[in-house]
């Protein structure tokens, strides 16, 4: 294939999506029927004692997020979509094509890249440029491209500057605009915000997010930062040790959490356990009660604050559960104290400074730990 | 400071400095101009001139895709054929251009098909001169670049690819940009090389004045006759080599 070829072969491949919708009635070639259009992919990676074995399917619009803990193999699904590392198993389907063996400068896939690796030779623009240039486009052609997509982010200003002058969030708008000029079917972020510090972040996360929601192709961004990941993407996959262990919407996983990774990352006690009813019965030996009526394997989740503290046993009614715990230790949480508990069920509790103080907790002291059903949250396993 | 350190120190440095000093005393300054415009002079500073620029533009086309090679492809006997490419490094040119003539002579392995396919001699011309120079100055090119090759990020290379650039048209816009002071260091030490190079260049292409008679051989064939030539042709030299340190200095004169 000459680059013309690919060239030609990339353009029509834009033309699906929205355009494609819009002009399907009148234009000649039909649209590519139903459930084709998108990501469809199942990749399998086994290297030395690692296996990733990820399915992954998106339609065009989507912004899917690959969130997990470091080492759990979220980059190499990134590279294994973008073809820089090979697939020793599964498939890779892109609107219908095939992609398992194109070597990667023939995919329709852009990528931002995690320290984004900018040409440090080559001002923005012609950063910009290089992706067009390399399909086929003239010197001028894709300089005007690159023009437009700079003005697009913005940055029209910073065309003729090298990629060491610009400041951590514009780079990151180059590298976007580098990735989105070569008119990707695929769009693929490798932590896009995690070079950022932290009150560029924000801005930067805002931009993105807008601009991930006029992307028209699919795109897959991968992220550590469950903030990321629930601001930029409509779906989250979550990867743990090169295996999907949930995925749904952000809503639904930070309610939902089903591993004790994404408990803690959403901030939540999380367990496992056997319900009869209103009666769960922890996998720890402990007993909660809960407000839904399940049988079967669950999972039990409630927040830190909902967690109270007591030296003497509390007396009352009411659908309560009581654990008798240990405190482990003790560490401020913004301008609350977390109170991490051993014994009767390991868990973490959220107390005012007063509360903490008139209690007099210290590592050791036994405390009782009361939770109202009605706080709690179960759902099957 | 320590005595039998510094002792040794001082005498280390004069038996370094002395030599070119004396060459500066003993310089024929009121003869000089005379020197360097006597027409065998200029013939062999401008063939020697010649001739390195040639063997480094060689060098440099056959030198730094075998960098490339060495650096980024995964090969069985990448380590041999590294020791290999090093050789010329510590052969002694004499060796070199004993070698030479036994691959690229009249009757060598393959300079006897040159011969008698294409009517190609190599030995006892410019050409030939060139050849030689070459062969003892491309490994320094080539050791230069492969260094600087793996000090390369090699993901730019794949973010060329996800761009939907080639393997060697990422070599070509990103990597060769991104090596280019290496690649121009490279070239530096090996057009000095060459331009100092006697031993293979006596022996493979012989000391034919306007031929194949380069400054070094100028120099030891007009000690001979002409002493005052010799220290001229060798100001010259001491001079060139000189100016390549000074333009290699940021790269190399600077403690790190």
């Amino acid at each position: 294939m000459t680059d013309d070829d690919r060239r030609m072969a990339k353009d029509d491949r834009f033309m699906t999506g929205r355009e494609k919708k819009a002009s399907s009635p009148t234009s000649a070639p039909a649209p590519a029927p139903e459930g084709q259009e998108g990501l469809d992919a199942h990749l399998v990676v086994e290297r030395d004692a690692f296996r990733l074995d990820v399915s992954l399917a998106a339609a065009p619009g989507d912004v899917l997020a690959l969130l997990g803990p470091n080492g759990a193999g979220k980059t190499t699904a990134l590279r294994a979509l973008a073809g820089l590392v090979p697939l020793t198993g599964g498939h890779l389907r892109l609107d219908g094509a095939e992609l398992d063996r194109t070597p990667t400068e023939s995919r329709p896939v852009g990528v931002v890249f995690q320290d984004y690796l900018l040409f440090p030779h080559l001002s923005a623009l012609d950063n910009v440029a290089f992706g067009p240039r390399c399909l086929g486009a003239s010197r001028a052609g894709a300089r005007a491209e690159a023009a437009a997509w700079l003005a697009r982010m913005g940055l029209s200003e910073y065309a003729s500057v090298k990629p060491r002058r610009l400041s951590g969030g514009q780079a990151q708008r180059v590298a976007l605009a580098r990735a989105l000029a070569t008119r990707p079917r695929l769009l693929l972020l490798d932590e896009p915000l995690a070079a950022l510090d932290a009150r560029t972040r924000l801005d930067v996360r805002a931009r993105l997010r807008s601009h991930l929601a006029e992307f028209e192709a699919v795109a897959v961004l991968v992220t550590h930062d469950p903030l990321d990941a629930m601001v930029l993407a409509d779906h989250l996959v979550v990867v743990e040790d090169g295996q999907v262990v949930q995925r749904g919407t952000p809503a639904d996983i930070a309610r939902r959490p089903r591993t004790d990774y994404l408990a803690h990352l959403v901030g939540l006690n999380l367990y496992r356990g056997t319900a009869e009813g209103h009666t769960v019965r922890l996998d720890g030996g402990a007993v909660a009660t809960t407000t839904e009526d399940l049988r079967g394997p669950v999972f039990v989740a409630f927040p830190p604050s909902a967690v109270t503290l007591h030296q003497e046993r509390p007396g009352g009614s009411g659908a309560r559960n009581l654990w008798r715990c240990e405190v482990a230790g003790l560490e401020t949480h913004g301008d609350r104290i977390r109170v991490a508990l051993t014994g009767g069920l390991p868990l973490a509790a959220d107390l005012t400074t007063i509360a903490a103080a008139e209690l007099d907790l210290r590592p050791g002291a036994a405390v009782w730990a009361a939770v109202k059903a009605a706080r709690t949250h179960a759902y099957p396993a | 400071m320590p005595l039998p350190l510094l002792l040794p120190a001082l005498v280390g440095l004069v038996f370094l400095i002395l030599p070119l000093l004396a060459l500066l005393i003993r310089a024929p300054w009121r003869s000089l101009p005379d020197q360097l415009t006597s027409h065998e002079v200029w013939q062999a500073l401008q063939l020697s001139l010649l001739c390195a620029t040639a063997a480094t533009a060689v060098s440099l086309v056959i030198g730094v895709p075998l960098a490339w090679l060495l650096a980024r492809v995964e090969f069985r006997g990448r380590g041999l054929v590294r020791a290999l490419v090093t050789l010329p490094l510590v052969l002694p040119p004499v060796v070199g251009g004993v070698a030479l003539l036994m691959a690229l002579g009249r009757n060598g392995v393959v300079g006897k098909w040159l011969d008698d396919w294409f009517g190609l001699t190599l030995p006892f011309t410019t050409a030939g001169v060139i050849v030689a120079e070459a062969f003892v100055a491309m490994p320094f090119l080539v050791i230069s670049v492969e260094g600087t090759l793996r000090a390369a990020d090699p993901r730019y290379e794949e973010a060329a690819a996800t761009l939907g650039a080639s393997r060697f048209t990422a070599f070509r816009r990103v990597t060769l940009p991104l090596i280019a002071p290496g690649v121009a260091a490279g070239a530096v030490l090996a057009w000095a090389r060459a331009l100092g190079e006697f031993g293979a260049t006596i022996t493979f292409a012989g000391n034919f004045p306007g031929r194949t008679q380069t400054m070094p051989l100028a120099v030891y064939l007009a000690l001979q006759s002409d002493p005052a030539a010799a220290i001229s042709l060798s100001l010259v030299l001491l001079a060139v080599s000189v100016a390549v340190l000074a333009g290699l200095r940021d790269r190399w004169m600077t403690a790190s």
